[in-house]
């Protein structure tokens, strides 16, 4: 029994628990959003997930965009369409962030950042955030191996009755002479095989006004300037084409996946500069396929694998600063096989080996060429005891650089043994509303190849960054058949970090602006998670879900002792760009076919640097959005009407009270924004 | 209901704990007490903070000796409807007659202020500006941004401008080497330390002469890879520090004897024959103080100096002025400055370069009479004389 329900997690989780009727009114689509916020029963710890309703409200966004309304993530926003956006977990560093698309990890061996605009949210079905790791056994080595995860799974093509294809157009614009086509196709060949294909492009001059105001402290106004901020455009096209597949036995897929961009990078808005010349090229490419074999009633395993190919150009064509035409290939490869073995009827075991390979090649002078090869090993255990469920699990790490060029040694090799412990307990008897979780887990991010070899600035000699994580929370919800309230769901978690040997640029040399990498930096952190979410349905046709959280975060420095004046010292000071109070709230109203959609994201007042003094204070940021969806459905009966199955128009418009603010300092954020879509379902 | 009770809870704890934007007032600037007062012709001193790159955080503080009263961020203050204030990335400082000059390299300007109360006079654009010195009626300020050779390997020239004082403006240029830094000038010529910073594996080794009077380039220096700074001192001898490459060549200092004709080359070796690495150089009387700092790759330690060179009889007469260990809190010694009237020696440490850093004033002899906060990357130092 054991083994079919996780069978049945296995494959029918990503599809969608709800079948849509083709003449049928919205709610036949709400009724299936609530096993959204159902219980993952196979994870010891639930995660945070994001998906049916409130993700479809998301749809216009970004994933960066869409992981704001998480409850401990902190996103370093550079502004614009094509800006870089990065993401830090319980301010733990955005290394130690590990990205999983449709199962499999996208790296970055150059510098552990992952660009999450290059998913198209259209093709997402689903995004999950694990603190620590998914808490379940049966899974590659590399999943034990990052100190939080982001799990984005894509749309799995399924069809009505007697119909064998999908085809799905939506065309996006608005602001900032945006402009975004996208084309789904999904076919089933037969009753085992199906594929999807979609293809997006986007096009923007990435255009705002921004302004920059201040004050006397007599409160009149010292200088108050407006201008449009220059460069931020984007041209990036994606195509990707999966194949699915069901065994008697089993399932598969393969997936490939091409991006293409040319940006501007918009740069630091300072005194005197305002233009900016610096562009980005893109060329990603990724093939995977992973295969699911139940062997027998006790044993089964997973093989997965990857090949991703990845090349960037940048160029700086300004002659006032450095002329710089820099071009990087990276070569990944990638293989796996978990084995899950069900030992006794409540205790399984699962053992996974991967192996990986990484390459860098870079047009600079003095360039290291590194490769790496990462043997990962996994033994975990999953053991469950009347209201009690437990995981252990232990991932050993194995890891040889080399270099391409005499003069740079490789990093000495590394081998590692790291655990985690997750615990779960329902006090109540015969109930699982309440659940009690524990989790600890020890785990580092290696140095990247920037770290290590990057001209000048790396040094071989780089420790890895250690992160060890302690985690108690509760969880309460309770589902309901009748009623206004259908789901209510409250969560809340303390936790206590420690960062050690975080690898920090520091001053080298003489004079001048000359960086190295080292260990040096120690964190604490300690904070406080909460989550509430309701869905509530009334008079057969209205529905309504909200869902608010709220994030405590003291995260201290620790590094320099010495260091430690009670007002700017460094040392206790919050570290940079970390805000004490954060939070969001959501709420998705629905009547008939009609969508209201609200968002509210907060970031409190932070510093720019642990010298939390007055000159590196930033303001608190909220933004308010607001989209207001319709949806036309198909009647068979009527001509004008027969041709699609459903119609969706989008309006959107976001930051509604014009907030100008910076999330960096001195990169402008775009004020009000407004976007129209049209998704057209055949 | 107990749902609704738990909502209720969460949404009052949300209102507590936000705050909400207000306006952003233009950044004060700051004063406190350092030290004891002290009388003489010399009224106070600027420093300029560089900022971090981006940051746009170059700020310019200054110290009252009349009133021993150190204010950061002076230039906000005299200059509050400057949009976006002074800039990113203070370069270099000096005075000259009644006037305060600062290069501001990212912000691509040099900025005009009055010596006495720092108000903006006006400023010169010169994109990517490093270095400044004066000769009668002009300014001659080094930039990077010359014209681009199309070559295989990143060839750009650097020049030097020549600003009219009087109208702050570019009246001439001289094509110099590539990414020049410090500039001297001494009898009609003024000497460039070319870096050649943005050519790694094929550094600069020149100091450029450029004649004044046809502002022209006649001749090069050849002295060792990556020169930064230049002076000159009263016995017509030109003062060169080199970088190093930071592989195999180490950061060293030259003396040029006579640079304008017999040009003999020698390098400045320590008692023991070691190299002497200076970040930063200020010259008083015959003397002439360094400070540096040196990272090695074998011992994976920094080596600081805190040394003091006769000009004269060119030796390394003091390996390290501070007497009284103080020393030991400086994490990056950054720049320094001797006060031309009472000899007390200023040290500036940067830190860590993203977080305050740090003054140290010290007498003579070498011991810490105070030290006092500063803005981010501390660097630049400019004495203004009582009038």
């Amino acid at each position: 029994m054991r083994v079919l329900c996780l069978l049945m997690y296995v494959i029918a989780l990503p599809f969608p628990a709800f079948a849509q009727e083709r003449d049928s009114v919205a709610m036949s689509s709400d009724m299936g959003e609530i096993t959204v916020y159902g219980r993952q029963r196979d994870e010891i710890v639930p995660s945070q997930r994001l998906g049916g309703e409130r993700l479809e409200a998301l749809r216009t966004h970004s994933v960066a965009d869409a992981l704001r309304y998480f409850s401990g993530v902190q996103i370093k926003d550079y502004g614009g369409v094509g800006g870089l956006k990065t993401v830090d977990v319980r301010s733990m560093g955005t290394n130690h962030m590990g990205v999983f698309y449709d199962g499999i990890q996208l790296g970055n061996a150059q510098n552990g950042l992952v660009d999450l605009g290059r998913f198209s949210m259209e093709n997402i079905e689903e995004i999950a955030l694990y603190n620590g790791q998914k808490a379940q056994i049966f899974q590659p080595a590399r999943d034990f191996g990052t100190s939080g995860s982001v799990y984005i799974r894509t749309r799995r093509p399924q069809f009505e009755e007697g119909k064998n294809f999908n085809i799905r157009a939506v065309l996006r614009g608005g602001s900032f002479g945006m402009i975004s086509p996208v084309i789904v196709w999904e076919q089933k060949w037969s009753r085992r095989v199906s594929s999807t294909v979609s293809a997006d492009y986007t096009g923007a001059d990435g255009k705002y006004s921004f302004r920059y105001r201040r004050v006397l402290p007599s409160g009149t106004v010292a200088w108050d300037t407006t201008a449009v901020r220059q460069n931020g455009d984007l041209r990036s096209f994606r195509i990707e084409g999966a194949v699915f597949g069901n065994t008697d036995d089993g399932t598969w897929n393969v997936k490939v996946y091409y991006y293409d961009s040319n940006r501007g990078i918009p740069g630091a808005v300072v005194n005197n500069v305002w233009r900016f010349a610096q562009r980005q090229w893109d060329r990603n490419l990724f093939v995977q396929g992973s295969w699911i074999k139940h062997v027998s009633r006790r044993y089964k395993f997973q093989l997965s694998g990857k090949y991703a190919n990845d090349w960037m150009r940048y160029l700086n064509p300004d002659a006032t600063t450095m002329l710089m035409d820099n071009r990087f290939r990276q070569n990944e490869a990638y293989f796996s096989m978990a084995n899950n073995i069900e030992l006794l009827p409540r205790w399984e075991l699962n053992v996974s080996a991967d192996y990986q390979f990484n390459s860098l090649n870079a047009n600079l002078a003095n360039f290291a060429y590194p490769r790496r090869h990462t043997l990962l090993l996994a033994f975990a255990t999953q053991y469950q005891l009347g209201r009690f469920r437990a995981m252990a699990s232990v991932l050993g790490t194995n890891v040889w650089d080399k270099t391409m060029v005499a003069q740079v040694n490789g990093r000495d090799a590394l081998s590692r043994w790291t655990p985690a412990v997750y615990v779960s307990y329902n006090p109540i008897k015969d109930n699982t509303d309440l659940s009690l979780r524990f989790f600890y887990k020890k785990i580092f991010r290696l140095p990247t190849f920037n770290d290590l070899y990057y001209t000048e600035v790396g040094s071989i000699n780089l420790k890895p960054e250690n992160t060890q994580q302690l985690d108690v929370g509760l969880i309460y919800q309770h589902d309901w058949r009748r009623g206004v309230f259908r789901h209510l769901e409250f969560k809340a978690d303390g936790y206590y970090n420690k960062v050690d040997n975080k690898i920090i640029a520091v001053p080298k040399g003489s004079g001048q602006y000359r960086w190295m990498m080292m260990n040096v930096g120690k964190v604490r952190i300690l904070g406080v998670e909460t989550t509430a979410q309701t869905v509530m349905r009334w008079r057969r046709d209205w529905s309504l879900v909200l869902c608010a959280n709220y994030t405590y975060q003291s995260a201290q420095d620790r590094t320099d002792a010495s260091d430690n004046d009670p007002y700017y010292g460094t040392y206790g000071g919050q570290i940079a760009y970390i805000p004490w109070h954060s939070g969001s709230a959501t709420g998705n109203l629905r009547w008939r076919q009609l969508g209201l959609n609200y968002a509210f994201v907060y970031v409190g007042e932070r510093y720019h640097s642990s010298s939390n003094i007055r000159e590196n204070y930033e303001q608190p940021w909220y933004t308010h959005d607001l989209s207001v969806s319709y949806t036309l459905y198909g009647k068979r009966g009527v001509r004008a009407m027969k041709w699609f199955r459903s119609m969706m128009f989008t309006l959107e418009c976001n930051n509604v009270f014009d907030q100008q603010y910076d999330v960096v300092p001195n990169y402008p954020m775009p004020g009000r924004n407004w976007k129209g879509v049209i998704r057209v379902e055949l | 209901m107990r749902r609704s009770w738990v909502c209720a809870v969460l949404c009052a704890g949300m209102l507590l704990a936000v705050s909400c934007r207000q306006d952003v007032i233009v950044w004060p600037s700051e004063s406190e007490k350092a030290g004891e007062a002290v009388s003489g012709p010399i009224a106070g001193f600027y420093l300029l903070n560089e900022g971090n790159m981006g940051s746009n955080k170059c700020t310019l503080d200054f110290y009252d000796y009349a009133s021993a009263t150190y204010t950061r961020n002076v230039y906000g203050n005299a200059n509050p409807d400057v949009v976006k204030e002074l800039g990113d990335v203070g370069n270099d400082l000096q005075v000259y007659g009644s006037r305060l000059w600062a290069v501001i390299n990212c912000s691509n300007k040099v900025e005009v202020m009055d010596a006495g109360t720092a108000r903006r006079l006006g400023q010169i654009e010169i994109p990517n500006c490093r270095y400044l010195a004066f000769d009668g009626p002009y300014a001659y300020v080094t930039s990077y941004a010359g014209p681009v050779q199309i070559d295989d390997n990143y060839k750009q020239r650097g020049y030097v401008a020549r600003i009219d004082t009087a109208t702050l403006q570019v009246v001439d240029t001289c094509l110099v080497g590539y990414q020049p830094d410090g500039i001297a000038i001494l009898d009609g010529y003024a000497y460039i330390a070319n870096s050649g910073g943005y050519m790694v594996n094929n550094y600069e080794r020149t100091v450029s002469v450029v004649d004044l009077a046809t502002m022209s380039e006649v001749r090069r220096i050849p002295v060792a890879v990556n020169l930064h700074l230049a002076v000159a001192d009263r016995f017509g001898q030109l003062w060169v520090s080199s970088r190093g490459d930071y592989y195999d060549a180490p950061a060293s200092l030259y003396w040029i004897d006579r640079p304008g004709s017999l040009a003999a080359v020698n390098e400045l070796r320590s008692p023991a024959g070691n190299h002497v690495a200076a970040s930063a150089m200020a010259l008083c009387g015959d003397s002439l103080y360094i400070v540096g700092s040196e990272f090695s790759y074998v011992t994976y330690e920094t080596v600081m100096t805190f040394g003091i060179v006769n000009v004269r009889t060119h030796e390394l007469v003091c390996q390290n002025f501070i007497t009284d260990g103080t020393d030991s809190k400086i994490r990056k010694p950054y720049s320094v400055a001797v006060n031309p009237d009472n000899g007390q020696i200023m040290v500036a440490d940067a830190r860590d370069y993203v977080n305050p850093g740090r003054l140290y004033c010290f007498s003579p002899d070498g011991v810490r009479l105070w030290d006092v906060r500063t803005g981010d990357i501390p660097a630049h130092f400019a004495f203004v004389r009582r009038r």
